[in-house]
């Protein structure tokens, strides 16, 4: 029988390179995390971070290349750097804010890193994927990575219930991705995406074939629960809630982005032939999606809670560009992730920085004069909220900007008008916050704030992102255009 | 219809073990119970794996799932020891439980009008059941899972990696 020849140290060792620098600094901080003993253990957060910035160092040799490695694995393209990038800057936010984060609640040891290193890599897999196996692959390092992270307070209840919820019903969804994957198999004979796509192709048929299209909706099922869309969203709050605010402000982002770049090739690369199958349905979960998130987030008393109904929403404004499924419609989805990584990471960061040790401080009335204890804090804060809400000069505005413009220029004016009402409606639950923190008279005995230098480097960072995409954008949406064209 | 009669009888005769040993699996009230019968629906789909002529995944699934797994699973049930009186009483008819019902039902009848082909319309790949029983189906997997599938094979490790850090993380004594 004839063997596929890997050329494991040349362009295949590459297109992987990324990922391999994260892996050997998770094993690495594991070690590092034996040897160090007590308190010093939360020096393997500073090794971490200096894995996400080495790890962007392959990015020199890897832009502006395109190839298939690992004999159709992996891909190598501007769509999986963008999302590579993506993913190490959420990394690299995510560990600036941990490193205080998680001397303060007890879980700076080196696991806790080396899973966040891990499932880091496990993303940028998914955003790399060319092949059903690998997408998979990554996207359960991602996810068995976050179910331990979720429940790493375990003398917390309910971080212990968040891991729980979070494992139980990520397994279940899991199954319904595979079982996708496994009909997919059956129906069209292939596993590489290009492949997949040729098959489609030729068949013409089969594009409204049973077993295809059965496979397609548990596909759907298995990225809407990672992206948490309506009605797949059930576990997003107590899960949000529950983990460490890091790991929420991780999940996010980091895990929406990943499971949105997997949908992105899946649906762009392997299935564009169904797209007449998939348009309406993903017409009918944005609009569900987007306004079941606001309209509960709406009546939230917890603002971890009401940031978690606040992603739901977000990913239904995401949905939308994903819908419009032209070229700029794709590039508002990446431009939208990139400003909705740093807008949320800051906002979690402020939530994060507000909470001591066994009292997080995420109720809203806990806000209540935050706007004078900790001036700078809640600026950023509103900045933040602001740029949730889509107001100018921030990255949330132009972000909803382009997504609802692309969905004009596709047609789909409901679709745009739909999202519009909700980013209105929006905006009350966030500054509902801002008047609770600049408008309510400071709740007696209450402490609040924890001083983290690296926290306020993570903050200022996101607060740089922010207005960075909102006042010149132009730069940033070619990038994304680019990287959209290898659909 | 391919195949001799007496493959199948045998392929009837586990197929309808493998379905009826699933509903037993979530119809008793002990535990116990079962799990053994999920010992025997693993048997059952294994025997079936083998009519297929694929003996690597039978054994695989015999040795990994009827064996280490189901081990696991008849420890930790012996070590929550759930008490008799503590079981899940009857199921009692809710709105929700109604409509998951009514969902489960869509579900199994969509994936049943899905999986009503006689023949898989796809590509046909290189590994023809005649190819297969040339080399042997373990030599065959072996050779793709070191050439073709050599990234999957390694990123296999790594979950299995974070699957131990996970457990121990989450369940060591002192950290």
């Amino acid at each position: 029988m004839e063997l596929f020849k890997v050329d494991v140290l040349g362009r295949d060792f590459l297109a992987v390179a990324q990922e391999l620098v994260l892996l050997s600094f998770a094993l690495g901080v594991l070690l590092l995390g034996v040897i160090l003993k007590g308190d010093r253990r939360r020096y393997t957060g500073y090794v971490a971070l200096f894995g996400y910035v080495l790890a962007f160092l392959p990015l020199l040799g890897a832009i502006g290349r395109g190839y298939e490695a690992f004999s159709g694995m992996v891909v190598l393209d501007p769509f999986s750097l963008f999302f590579k990038v993506l993913i190490l800057v959420v990394g690299f936010l995510v560990v600036l804010l941990s490193l205080d984060y998680t001397s303060r609640e007890g879980i700076a040891f080196g696991e806790y890193y080396a899973l966040v290193l891990l499932a880091s890599a496990g993303m940028m897999l998914m955003a790399g994927a060319a092949h059903l196996v690998t997408l998979f692959l990554g996207l359960e390092i991602m996810s068995i990575a976050i179910y331990a992270l979720a429940g790493i307070m375990r003398e917390d209840a309910r971080s212990v219930e968040a891991a729980f919820k979070y494992f139980l019903l990520g397994a279940f969804a899991s199954g319904f991705l595979l079982y996708g994957m496994a009909l997919t198999y059956a129906s069209t004979g292939a596993l590489h995406l290009r492949e997949i796509e040729g098959v489609l192709a030729q068949k013409a048929w089969l594009t409204s074939f049973p077993l295809v299209l059965v496979g397609l909706g548990l596909l759907l099922v298995g990225f809407g629960f990672k992206l948490a869309l309506v009605p797949f969203h059930m576990w997003t709050p107590d899960v949000y809630e529950g983990a460490p605010t890091s790991i929420t402000a991780f999940m996010a982002t980091g895990v929406k982005a990943a499971a949105f770049a997997g949908l992105l090739r899946v649906f762009f690369t392997a299935l564009p032939a169904l797209e007449g199958h998939w348009r309406e349905l993903l017409w009918v979960l944005a609009v569900a999606t987007m306004t079941l998130g606001n309209l509960v987030a709406l009546r939230q008393e917890d603002v971890k809670r009401m940031l978690a109904y606040s992603s739901i929403a977000h990913a239904g404004y995401i949905m939308v560009g994903f819908v419009a499924a032209t070229e700029l419609g794709r590039a508002a989805v990446l431009f939208y992730l990139f400003a909705y990584a740093f807008m949320n990471i800051g906002a979690f960061a402020v939530v994060a920085l507000l909470g001591r040790r066994g009292a997080p401080n995420t109720l809203l009335e806990d806000y209540a004069g935050v706007g004078f204890k900790h001036p700078l804090l809640a600026v950023a804060m509103a900045v933040f909220l602001f740029s949730l809400a889509g107001v100018p000069p921030t990255a949330g505005f132009m972000a909803k900007f382009y997504v609802f413009s692309a969905a004009v220029k596709a047609g789909y004016y409901w679709l745009a008008v739909l999202g519009v009402l909700n980013s209105a409606v929006a905006a009350y639950y966030y500054l509902r916050v801002m008047v609770y923190m600049y408008f309510r008279e400071p709740k007696e005995g209450l402490q609040t704030g924890y001083p983290s230098f690296a926290g306020a480097v993570a903050i200022l960072i996101a607060l740089w992102g922010v207005f960075q995409l909102g006042i010149m954008p132009s730069d940033f949406l070619a990038l994304a255009q680019r990287s959209v064209q290898v659909f | 219809m391919e195949g001799s009669l007496f493959q199948w009888i045998v392929f009837f005769a586990m197929a309808f073990l493998a379905i009826f040993c699933a509903l037993m699996v979530v119809t008793r009230r002990n535990p116990i119970h079962s799990a053994v019968f999920l010992i025997v629906n693993f048997f059952a789909i294994a025997v079936i794996y083998l009519l297929l002529g694929s003996q690597f995944i039978a054994i695989a699934q015999v040795m990994v799932y009827a064996g280490a797994i189901m081990m696991l699973v008849v420890f930790t049930i012996m070590l929550i020891s759930v008490e008799e009186a503590r079981r899940v009483p009857m199921v009692r008819l809710s709105a929700g439980k109604v409509f998951g019902v009514i969902l489960a039902i869509l579900l199994f009848v969509e994936l049943l009008y899905g999986l009503m082909v006689k023949a898989l319309p796809g590509k046909v790949g290189p590994f023809t059941p005649e190819r297969l029983q040339a080399v042997g189906p373990v030599r065959t997997v072996g050779g793709l899972l070191m050439s073709k599938y050599l990234l999957a094979f390694e990123l296999a490790s790594v979950v299995l990696l974070i699957g131990i850090i996970g457990a121990v993380i989450l369940a060591k004594k002192e950290r």
